[in-house]
């Protein structure tokens, strides 16, 4: 998605995003985080090609039996092959992950900056608006929009998915909007934007130009960390069987089944965990990057 | 005999425990280190205090409104009915009663109280103290949850209809539908003795009236309830103390306690645990004495047997019975037995128990009533019960077989979605159905779904036994107006056998609700899973406690070192 | 700057009520019948459940039952949880515990956090840096319960140093404070490291270092304080956040909080107790916001408050 975003705007030189995409090539972190994901959403789009087991293939006599040869990641609770169904798993967490995220940062953002920089009336508006959303307790929210929405046998995974990316992301944005207020505060004091709208320059444009790349910074840095919550936090949807569903397999609910295990299957818990860890790395190196050829302060 | 009348938690969600073989603590009086006994009487007093896990009551403290495993520990600590189940065997004996004579075909009983015994404010205990707490259980307008252990789900007692009265669409109760304020059928003879007539024959009279609704109230709660509920008020062996709510509840040893045997520690601490996993970190530092369910936490592997080395123990529950419920009543999908056979033949019990629950933690059923149970017979379910890939694929193929995808319901939390998944895995390799769990996120809603008759599929049904019983195994269950009849079963024979059963004594009533047990397997609508293993552990600071009939901590039974 | 406050307190009165009705419909709206799991595998006996349904409002249209509710809310009568527990007493016995274990963790988010960027901020790409950059992505990415389980059996079972549970006394809730403190403080981290790096290019600092300034000063004095704007607003909202949130912790160390008095209302459908324990979070939520807004001003002199 970020190699879209990339050469779309790679076409436009000589902008701010031009330079970004020119500087970003440049970069090894970005090449390097570039790289893992590219291998997840390959992993997420084909998983077959890096696994022919079948990840529904179970056998309760292997019950949390440790890695071996045959199992390189050992066998989850139910006998199942835990290389397979975390390459499977694959697809579904980071969906979900991603999704929210953007979900999130988008909608946090803009209520956000709307609220710092016009200020007054409609920042009391939104904030409080804002402090509401906050209020409800994710738990209580989750379970108000899966009920709503109820799955059935059948309904299509990508459904599925779409209304834990609602459920999660309808109460997760407040934090965001509340960091980008803040810094939007904060930036839309300094000189270079007083400058621009001396010169007469629009709203939209002044929070396009200028503010948003200089206020990006703690939402990024928030949004790639939170990434792996969003992950985690579908296990628990999903744990209490409200969230995805057989046969949807997710690294999440893998993660919350080997709660009991700890200690004496830790595989059950390392691997899909440790996926889950690249991933959120993969991530923060990825928003630093991008960050940083954004950043107009380093031209 | 020790160990009072254990109540009948029915809350399946949160699972129990079992009852101790080992016979540590009843008589030997530990505490007695030498010091000279300065206490009244013989023997000494109680010393020492402890801690015991258990959860916040969900009701007040009122015998007949307390049916949940947390509330119904204390209530048992604080009260002593007519009867008690035996800790070891389950048999009924006399407690407070003197005698209980019942008359040719059961349907009258005399009952004499023994003297002496006084509630913890002081008042005596008489005849009026047991027939007015159960005309207050039994009245409509109080709307207790213990109600219909009154009427012709549990003793019948003559006289039911008329002070439980009329309830509208809403179930509500409806006010001066009522006829009468006392049921008919109890009569006071004098302060000692009282008369009690039934609506039909009852051989089980005596057993069930162990049962913690059963328990005497003294008269200060029928005039300020309020104050009762602040402090609770038994004849029991230990008195109420004080409330901590969502901390602990604190009792102590009653020191006017007429029952025998008598309590041996000073003080318990019941202390609220919202999660057993916490509990068991306790008992683990010594921080806690006395927890009386392992979670999965300490039981995958096998890890509790070191984590506890030396104070643990493990024993099989006569109580607690899971099985898997065919809906008879909205569906005709499951209305072929041989479909409902293959598919229990296809479920690998040994193996769903060893992951769900760690190799030999729970025993596979054989038959729908738990061993230690009067009137248990090994195996009535046979072949149908064993896991047996061949024939379960040959029965399969003869039957229309299921369309699309088998689910199982349950509630997902309490462990149950573990052995879901594990059943589903064996029935998924074995049949090669696809097979899922259908989950609600907790037991209310779960509940909700099935009293509401709405699950089409087969779904999780947990039995935990008011009083130890074939009867109580067989009758609530699966008669067709059976108060907990979930799948709609519905077999007139079945109902015919059970129903003559209760007018019987012993063996020939045993014979009987055996030969009602082996229609079950003919039917096969409710497939047996397995029995519970109750695993306890302790602290360093108490020798090996005892535990109930019902697999609880038996209070009467808790020496320290 | 007074008129700012004022006006900000005045706006807690409509976000206050606001979130008691959506609180009470949303508890109200939950699906699934609440008497249903409280007579085991048996239907309860129905003039129970009428008597239940009828004591606490719950067949009455949700805008009667919610002006019912308020009402005695207004005369101080918070209600009862469906075991006939005042509200009002959980909530005294609770939030005293909930506001200490919070306290707690955000200073451990606080301290550690704050230093961890600083160092990392300090020399951006060096060892220090991706030092942190690994141990705080690890810590994310461990879920909070195992994190949790780890420092119970380590720290209390097998070490002895802090109780397994918790009884509400402070020693007791610094384990739990910690394992609570350390999700957060990835977040602190590198939000300190981020603002703190893209400071360190601002034409003031080069001015302050142009002048002579030594390194320690530039940092401590002139961009720390800067960037710690982002780091204040997630602080409090992870306040709020911790106060309701903390229901895995406070299961694992038998905590008396407010998240399990959250969770557990849920699951029962008390509307009330859901609706009570929420209220007083969204309180002291908009006080301590309020507080961090009127921070901005302390550690940026360019932002005034109108």
């Amino acid at each position: 998605m970020s190699r879209r975003r990339g050469t779309h705007v790679a076409a436009v030189p000589r902008s701010l995003a031009g330079d970004a995409w020119r500087d970003l090539r440049r970069s090894p972190l970005f090449l390097t985080s570039a790289a893992i994901i590219l291998v997840l959403i390959a992993m997420a789009a084909v998983p077959s090609l890096f696994t022919d087991v079948d990840p529904r293939a179970c056998d309760l006599a292997h019950s949390r039996e440790a890695p071996s040869g045959s199992a390189w990641f050992g066998y989850d609770l139910q006998g199942c092959d835990m290389y397979s169904r975390t390459i499977y798993g694959a697809r579904a967490s980071i969906l979900v992950g991603v999704l929210t995220t953007l979900v999130i940062a988008v909608v946090g953002s803009v209520v956000g900056m709307v609220a710092g920089f016009h200020g007054g009336r409609l920042d009391a508006l939104l904030s409080r608006l804002t402090d509401l959303f906050f209020a409800v307790p994710m738990l209580l929210g989750a379970v108000m929009v899966l009920a709503t929405f109820p799955s059935a046998v059948g309904t299509p995974a990508w459904q599925t998915i779409g209304k834990v990316v609602l459920a999660l992301g309808i109460l997760g944005w407040t934090t965001v909007a509340r960091l980008m207020r803040s810094t939007v505060i904060q930036v839309k004091q300094s000189d270079y934007v007083q400058a621009a709208r001396g010169l007469g320059a629009g709203a939209g444009r002044i929070l396009l130009r200028h503010v948003l790349p200089n206020a990006m910074a703690p939402v990024v840095v928030y949004s790639t960390i939170i990434l792996g919550v969003f992950v985690v936090l579908e296990a628990t949807l999903s744990f209490l069987g409200i969230g995805l569903q057989a046969p949807v397999i997710s690294w999440g609910t893998a993660i919350s089944e080997a709660r009991s295990y700890i200690r004496q299957s830790p595989h059950m818990l390392l691997f899909p965990g440790a996926f889950l860890s690249v991933t959120v790395l993969a991530f923060i190196m990825l928003g630093d990057a991008v960050r940083d050829a954004f950043d107009p302060r380093l031209r | 005999m020790r160990g009072s009348a254990r109540r009948g938690a029915m809350a399946a969600a949160a699972l129990g425990l079992t009852l101790v073989l080992a016979a540590c603590g009843g008589d030997d009086d530990n505490g007695d280190g030498g010091s000279g006994s300065e206490g009244t009487g013989s023997s000494d007093g109680p010393t020492g205090s402890v801690s015991i896990n258990s959860t916040q009551p969900e009701n007040p403290l009122i015998p007949t409104t307390t049916n949940e495993v947390g509330g119904g520990n204390i209530v048992d600590a604080m009260w002593t009915g007519l009867v008690s189940y035996d800790p070891d065997t389950a048999e009924p004996g006399l407690a407070m009663a003197e005698s209980i004579e019942p008359n040719e075909d059961f349907t009258e009983f005399t009952i004499t109280i023994k003297d002496g015994w006084t509630f913890h404010d002081g008042t005596p205990v008489t005849a009026q103290s047991y027939v007015d707490a159960w005309n207050f259980g039994a009245v409509g307008a109080n709307a207790q949850l213990n109600q219909y252990f009154f009427g012709p789900d549990g003793a019948n007692i003559a006289g039911f209809d008329t002070v439980a009265g009329q309830t509208d669409d809403t179930g509500a109760f409806v006010p001066g539908s009522a006829t009468a304020e006392t049921m008919s059928g109890l009569v006071v003879v004098d302060d000692k003795t009282f008369t009690v007539t039934l609506g039909s024959p009852n051989s089980l009279f005596e057993t069930i009236i162990g049962y913690s609704a059963f328990y005497p109230m003294p008269e200060s709660f029928f005039t300020d309830q309020a104050a009762f509920i602040e402090h609770p008020i038994g004849n029991g062996p230990f008195e109420f103390v004080e409330e901590v709510p969502n901390t602990s509840i604190n009792l102590k040893a009653f020191a006017d306690y007429q029952g025998d045997p008598k309590p041996q520690v000073e003080n318990i601490e019941y202390r609220i645990y919202a999660d057993l996993d916490a509990a068991y970190a306790d008992v683990v530092a010594n921080q806690l004495d006395i927890l009386d369910k392992i979670p999965p936490v300490g039981l995958a592997g096998d890890v509790w047997k070191t984590d506890l080395e030396g104070r643990s123990a493990s024993a099989p529950l006569t109580t607690r019975f899971t099985s898997m419920t065919f809906p008879l009543t909205n569906t005709e999908v499951w209305a072929d037995p041989n479909l409902r056979k293959a598919i229990s033949l296809a479920i690998d019990r040994e193996a769903v128990i060893a992951a769900a629950y760690g190799p030999g933690n729970y025993v596979p059923a054989t038959g729908w009533v738990p061993p230690g149970n009067d009137g248990y017979v090994e195996g009535t379910c046979g072949e149908w019960c064993e896991f047996d890939a061949t024939k379960a694929q040959e029965l399969y193929a003869q039957t229309a077989g299921v369309e699309g995808t088998l689910m199982i319901a349950s509630n997902s939390d309490g462990g149950h979605r573990e052995w879901v998944e594990a059943a589903c895995t064996s029935i998924r390799e074995t049949l090669g159905v696809d097979c899922q769990g259908d989950y609600d996120p907790d037991f209310g809603s779960f509940r909700g779904r099935v009293n509401a008759n709405e699950i089409m599929s087969p779904f999780r049904t947990g039995w935990v036994a008011d009083y130890p019983s074939i009867q109580n195994f067989l009758a609530p269950l699966y008669t067709a107006n059976g108060s907990a009849n979930d799948g709609g079963y519905n077999n007139p024979e079945f109902d015919a056998l059970i129903q003559q059963a209760a007018g019987l004594e012993g063996d020939e009533a045993l014979d009987l609700y055996n030969q009602a047990e082996e229609l079950l397997a003919e039917d096969m609508a409710i497939v047996p899973l397995w029995y519970d293993n109750g695993q306890r552990g302790w602290s360093d600071n108490v020798n090996e406690p005892g535990f109930t009939w019902k697999g609880y901590v038996d209070p009467l039974s808790i020496t320290v070192k | 700057m007074t008129r700012y406050v004022v006006q900000r307190l005045g706006q807690m009165v409509p976000v206050v009520i606001g979130t008691t009705f959506l609180i009470y419909a949303l508890v109200w709206s939950l699906p699934g019948d609440p008497f249903a799991a409280k007579c085991g595998d048996r239907p309860c006996p129905p003039t129970y459940v009428a008597r239940m349904t009828a004591e606490y409002n719950l067949d009455d249209p949700l805008p009667l039952a919610y002006l019912q509710y308020m009402g005695n809310l207004f005369t101080g009568d918070f209600g009862q949880t469906f075991a006939g527990v005042p509200i009002a007493d959980e909530l005294l016995q609770r939030y005293p515990i909930t506001l200490k274990l919070t306290v707690l963790a955000i200073l451990v988010e606080l301290v550690i956090g704050v230093a961890a960027g600083v160092l990392a901020g300090i020399r951006r790409g060096g060892f220090l840096d991706n030092l942190v950059l690994v141990s705080t992505l690890v810590v994310v990415s461990i879920p909070v319960f195992v994190l949790g389980m780890l420092a119970q059996v380590t720290f209390g079972v097998r070490l002895g140093w802090f109780p397994v549970t918790s009884d509400g006394t402070l020693y007791s809730l610094v384990l739990p404070a910690i394992v609570l403190g350390s999700l957060s403080l990835a977040f602190v981290a590198r939000l300190v490291r981020a603002n703190l790096v893209e400071n360190l290019r601002t034409d003031y600092v080069r001015t302050a270092v142009a002048k002579g300034l030594t390194r320690q000063r530039v940092i401590g004095v002139h961009t720390l304080r800067n960037s710690l704007i982002p780091v204040v607003t997630f602080v409090g909202a992870d306040f709020g956040g911790l106060l309701g949130g903390a229901v895995v912790v406070e299961g694992i160390f038998n905590i008396p909080g407010v998240g399990n008095m959250i969770f557990r209302g849920i699951n029962a459908h008390e509307g009330a107790t859901v609706t009570a324990a929420v209220t007083v979070l969204v309180l002291v939520f908009l006080f301590v916001n309020l507080l961090v807004d009127l921070l901005y001003a302390v550690l940026d002199p360019r932002i005034r408050h109108v």
